[in-house]
Order: C-alpha cells, then sequence, then structure tokens
C-alpha cells in the first residue's frame, strides 16, 4: 500500500484527561503514519497534518456532559477549520463524544441503557466500504472490536435519525446492541462524509494478540486515504 | 444576581438514571411512576438586571449548560 509515497502526518490530540492517545499512535504507526500526539492548547496543526484523531478517555474528567467541556480546547478550533476545508478527521469513543458536542457530527451520546460501563469485544456492521474511514473493508462485513464506555448511547430523534440514514451517514451498527443506541448506530459520519467518530476503539484491534485485528480495517483505511490526501493536495 | 437552571432529559430520552432511581424508591416502598434525572446549576452573576440576566443565561444554556437535541432547560432568578 506504500507505493514509495512518505508516511502521511496523522495527529492524535491529547486532551487532559484522554487515555487511549499512545494506542492509538501505535496503532497509526504500525499502519505507516507519522502519528505525533498534539495537546490541546495548540492553536495549529502540526505542518502537513493530512488526518486528525480524538482519541478517547475522559477529557476534562467528562465535567457536565462527556466532551462538552474539550470543544473549547484552542486545538479544536483548529480542528474544526481542519474538517471545513474537507481534512480527514476521526473520533474515537469520547473523542466521538466530543465531536458531537463541538456540532461537528450530528447526534448526542448518553450514558448506556443498562447504567453499566460495557468493556466487550461487539460484532459490528459496516454500512458503507465508499468512504475514506472503510476503503479496505467489504461491504456488510461483520468486525470486531471492543468497545468500553459508559456513555456511548447514541441518540438522535427520528426526523434526524431518518435524515441520516437517507443521506447515508450510518457508519456503523452494532449486530448485537451494547448500549440502547438509537438504529443500532456505532458510528457516523457528517454530511461531508470526512468526518466519521465511532463508539468502538480500532486502535484496541490491531494485534492478534488482543484477539482481533478488525480495527487495522477502519485505521488502515484512514492512512491511505491520509496518505492520497498528501499526495494529491486539494 | 444568582440564577438557577433545572436542566432535564427531553421527554422520550431514555433516562436509565431516573429508572434505576424509581426502581429504588419502589424498593423502599414509595409508591412511585417515572422518577427523571436531571442537573441543576447554579450561576453567580455580576448583573442585577433581571432582562440582561435571563438573557445571559438563556445564552449559557444554549451554548454550554444544556445539550438542546436531548435536554431542556428552565431558568430561575434569584426573587423570583
Amino acid at each position: 500500500m506504500n507505493d514509495g509515497l512518505p508516511p502521511p502526518t496523522i495527529a492524535v490530540l491529547v486532551f487532559p484527561g484522554s487515555n487511549d492517545d499512545r494506542d492509538a499512535q501505535l496503532a497509526l504507526e504500525r499502519l505507516g503514519a507519522e502519528a505525533p500526539r498534539v495537546w490541546h492548547t495548540e492553536e495549529s496543526l502540526p505542518r502537513r497534518t493530512a488526518a486528525v484523531v480524538l482519541p478517547g478517555g475522559f477529557s476534562y474528567g467528562d465535567y457536565l456532559r462527556c466532551g462538552a467541556i474539550a470543544r473549547f480546547s484552542p486545538v479544536l478550533r483548529a480542528v474544526t477549520r481542519f474538517a471545513a476545508g474537507g481534512g480527514l478527521v476521526l473520533g474515537i469513543c469520547n473523542g466521538f463524544q466530543i465531536l458531537t458536542e463541538a456540532g461537528l457530527l450530528p447526534g448526542a451520546l448518553r450514558p448506556n441503557a443498562s447504567l453499566s460501563f460495557v468493556c466487550r469485544d461487539v460484532p459490528l456492521i459496516i454500512e458503507r466500504t465508499d468512504t475514506p474511514f472503510t476503503t479496505r473493508c467489504e461491504p456488510g462485513q461483520e468486525l470486531s472490536i471492543p468497545v468500553k464506555n459508559g456513555e456511548g448511547c447514541w441518540f438522535a430523534d427520528e426526523e434526524l435519525l431518518a435524515e441520516l440514514e437517507t443521506r447515508g451517514q450510518i457508519a456503523l451498527r452494532y449486530a448485537a446492541n451494547p448500549n440502547g443506541s438509537v438504529g443500532d448506530v456505532a458510528g457516523v459520519f457528517n454530511a461531508d462524509g470526512n468526518v466519521f467518530g465511532l463508539m468502538p476503539h480500532p486502535e484496541h484491534a490491531v494485534d492478534p494478540l488482543l484477539g482481533s485485528t478488525d480495527g487495522a480495517l477502519l485505521l488502515g483505511s484512514l492512512v491511505d486515504a491520509a496518505r492520497l490526501s498528501v499526495a494529491v493536495p486539494a | 444576581m444568582k440564577a438557577t437552571v433545572l436542566v432535564r432529559p427531553k421527554q422520550g430520552i431514555l433516562d436509565p438514571q431516573g429508572q434505576a432511581v424509581s426502581s429504588s424508591l419502589r424498593h423502599l416502598g414509595f409508591a412511585v411512576g417515572d422518577t427523571r434525572v436531571g442537573r441543576l446549576v447554579d450561576v453567580d452573576l455580576q448583573t442585577d438586571d433581571r432582562d440582561e440576566a435571563l438573557a445571559q443565561v438563556q445564552q449559557m444554556c444554549e451554548q454550554l449548560l444544556a445539550n438542546p437535541l436531548i435536554e431542556g432547560y428552565e431558568i430561575e432568578l434569584e426573587g423570583g
């Protein structure tokens, strides 16, 4: 997949309380990207940033609502500009919550229906394979990727859900819903398809030692797309 | 002037915390139906003008204190 192109730069943001940033960095590096970690106070992204990952964790202690405070970070302003210009942005778990609070992704995340913290591999169905985040997947493919969250219950009202379905913005669904998400939704795209958020953790599913390598299909797709976006500047 | 903001999950939103609380109340022997759990925010404002205070707190709710997709809010100003 390398084609002799230089490794793309995929910035991994770090907020106070992020705890999956190193796993995300390791996974992206193994898949051929350079993945500098970027502290939340930075006003701009590293030079030649081709994609941004918002990792999981408990940014700002999840005070008020998960992700509600992190969206005021200086680096989020840079990410908002980057996304508005078509830049690729991936939010995982708390990163997904931050992107919904920031208005970059539709819906909101609420406490799991069980009120329990759920931490296990879950079966997922890929809805789209024609996006920068899913090209390495097969249509309708079932993936096994772990979730680990207390507030992963995605919500949209009926009208919004219907709109998202019509526009093909549903990215991933649970084959067995672990948290009460409406429509079994596990991940969504923004309207332009360059921002993707999901509750499962692909960065924890890239090594056979840990059970599944299906997460590498999603992160590997992102690395491929980031490499292309560097090769062909927009 | 002080303001109190009451934030509640909107009707139709699954509220597992509320369900857990009503179940516990029933265990204690109370005859209760639904219970909803929200959030209370006390804000100390720099203004004593009621209209100004209300306008400010409304903006706070829209921009941060509530998520309009899933939560409704009520504002109470000091002195009723």
